[in-house]
């Protein structure tokens, strides 16, 4: 552990772990919006569009987001799609997100009782209010731990565009054990930072979850 | 672009994928039954099993799958613990799985009506009977969609099992791409066993759903 060296590329460091944070909250706010509307699109009734999107989840989910952004990043011009690096890293990030977000969302609505749909449209409420005062927040009940599971997932699926060149924090990172030959350093302060991340993601999360779970009571009955 | 590349190394991908889908399999098993402990503690009425089930779910979400796999494979025999590499892989897999299935049945158990267990109760059914009749299969039902999201990432993490010496599918792939040198073959012939296995697996989980969709249609 030489803590002269890591003193020394701290500025590299901290600039690639903006870059990371940066990559991971654009591409992953893009992502939930994304998935969101895939979700409710879903839901309507035009077979057409929901085969579509079905194709489309199926897809983004279950190849590797290796290969995604490759196809972006060194595909993209042939179609005349010519992305910077981080360009190319946010947008592949939302893609391949949103496939996993559209699932969680689908699920989360999935999970809304019948019963409250049914008494929002009983007493009149308009469609835009049933979404946004009946369903969504049942919804997110359901949603925001597995949400939470996507963004963690997704801030560790952010060292792949290390290999587009986008300069994050596992570029800096490779750059620094190249030049000093301390592997063990560099990778330990990658952890470090990487470690800062997730456990605020997962204290950020259980903040939302109490407030989306406030009107449940949590005493006794379950179980 | 030569196609016979995949071709004549199908035998190998194949077999690799074998392995994989064994790994991710015993992986998500695992993982699931694990992934339910850690749900019930962080759901008990007791506070220090919800403090385990938190440190648990933090260590285990927080660190790195491949930190893990080398702690068990490497670290574990420093202490004379020689744990064999299968064991190893299938045990990192699940491990780290159960951490990010229990939040999803945690989440899945939350979103079931309150009614419901009350009217259970209300009934006169026993403590044990509300769980295994009436709350785990809405919860079930609720879950399937992000479970089989996990599932398909933890196929697609299977790939770092090769660190603990485990040939699978990405494994094999840079195997053959270094023994032809055309990577672009190598990689797309694994690739599309990937694409393979996880759109079964989709297949499987929209089945379940359909299976256990609440009648009347909505």
């Amino acid at each position: 552990m030489n803590a002269d060296l890591l003193w020394r590329y701290l500025p590299s460091l901290v600039s690639g772990f903006g870059v990371t944070v940066f990559c991971w909250s654009v591409g992953g706010a893009f992502g939930l919006i994304l998935g969101f509307a895939i979700a409710l699109a879903r839901r309507l009734p035009f077979p057409p569009l929901r085969w579509a999107l079905r194709a489309f989840v199926e897809i983004f989910r279950g190849t590797p987001f290796l290969v995604q952004l490759f196809l972006l990043y060194a595909g993209g011009p042939y179609i005349g799609l010519r992305l910077g690096a981080t360009a190319a890293g946010v947008a592949g990030l939302a893609l391949y997100s949103s496939a996993y977000f559209a699932e969680i969302f689908r699920a989360g609505f999935g999970a809304v009782p019948a019963g409250q749909i049914e008494a929002a449209i009983s007493v009149g409420m308009a469609p835009f209010d049933i979404l946004a005062r009946v369903a969504l927040p049942a919804a997110l009940i359901a949603a925001v731990p597995s949400i939470v599971n996507m963004l963690i997932i997704l801030s560790k699926e952010t060292v792949v565009l290390s290999i587009i060149t986008v300069p994050e924090l596992m570029y800096q990172v490779q750059t620094m054990a190249a030049e000093t030959f301390t592997a063990f350093d560099a990778i330990f302060a990658m952890a470090a930072f990487y470690w800062l991340l997730v456990e605020c993601v997962s204290r950020l999360g259980a903040r939302v979850e109490k407030r989306v779970t406030a009107f449940l009571a949590h005493d006794g009955a379950r179980g | 672009m030569k196609p016979d590349v995949i071709l004549n190394s199908f035998g190998y991908l194949a077999e690799a994928a074998g392995v994989t889908i064994a790994v991710s399999f015993a992986g998500i098993v695992i993982g699931f039954a694990i992934g339910g402990l850690v749900c019930a503690a962080r759901v008990s009425p007791r506070v220090w099993l919800r403090r385990i089930g938190a440190i648990y779910v933090s260590l285990f979400r927080g660190v790195p799958l491949l930190v893990q796999l080398l702690f068990i494979y490497y670290f574990l025999a420093e202490f004379g613990l020689d744990v064999p590499a299968i064991v190893a892989a299938v045990g990192g897999l699940a491990l780290s799985s159960a951490a990010y299935q229990g939040e999803i049945l945690r989440g899945a158990l939350n979103a079931v009506p309150r009614g419901q267990s009350e009217a259970a109760i209300a009934l006169g059914f026993a403590g044990a009977d509300v769980w295994r009749r009436i709350l785990l299969p809405q919860a079930l039902r609720i879950s399937i969609p992000p479970l089989i999201n996990e599932f398909i990432l933890l196929i697609k993490a299977s790939s770092l099992v090769s660190v603990v010496g485990i040939a699978e599918l990405t494994r094999v792939s840079m195997n053959i791409a270094s023994l032809t040198y055309r990577p672009l073959e190598a990689y797309v012939g694994g690739g599309l066993f990937y694409l393979a296995i996880n759109l079964i697996l989709a297949g499987f989980g929209a089945m379940a759903e359909r299976r256990l969709a609440i009648g009347g249609g909505r």
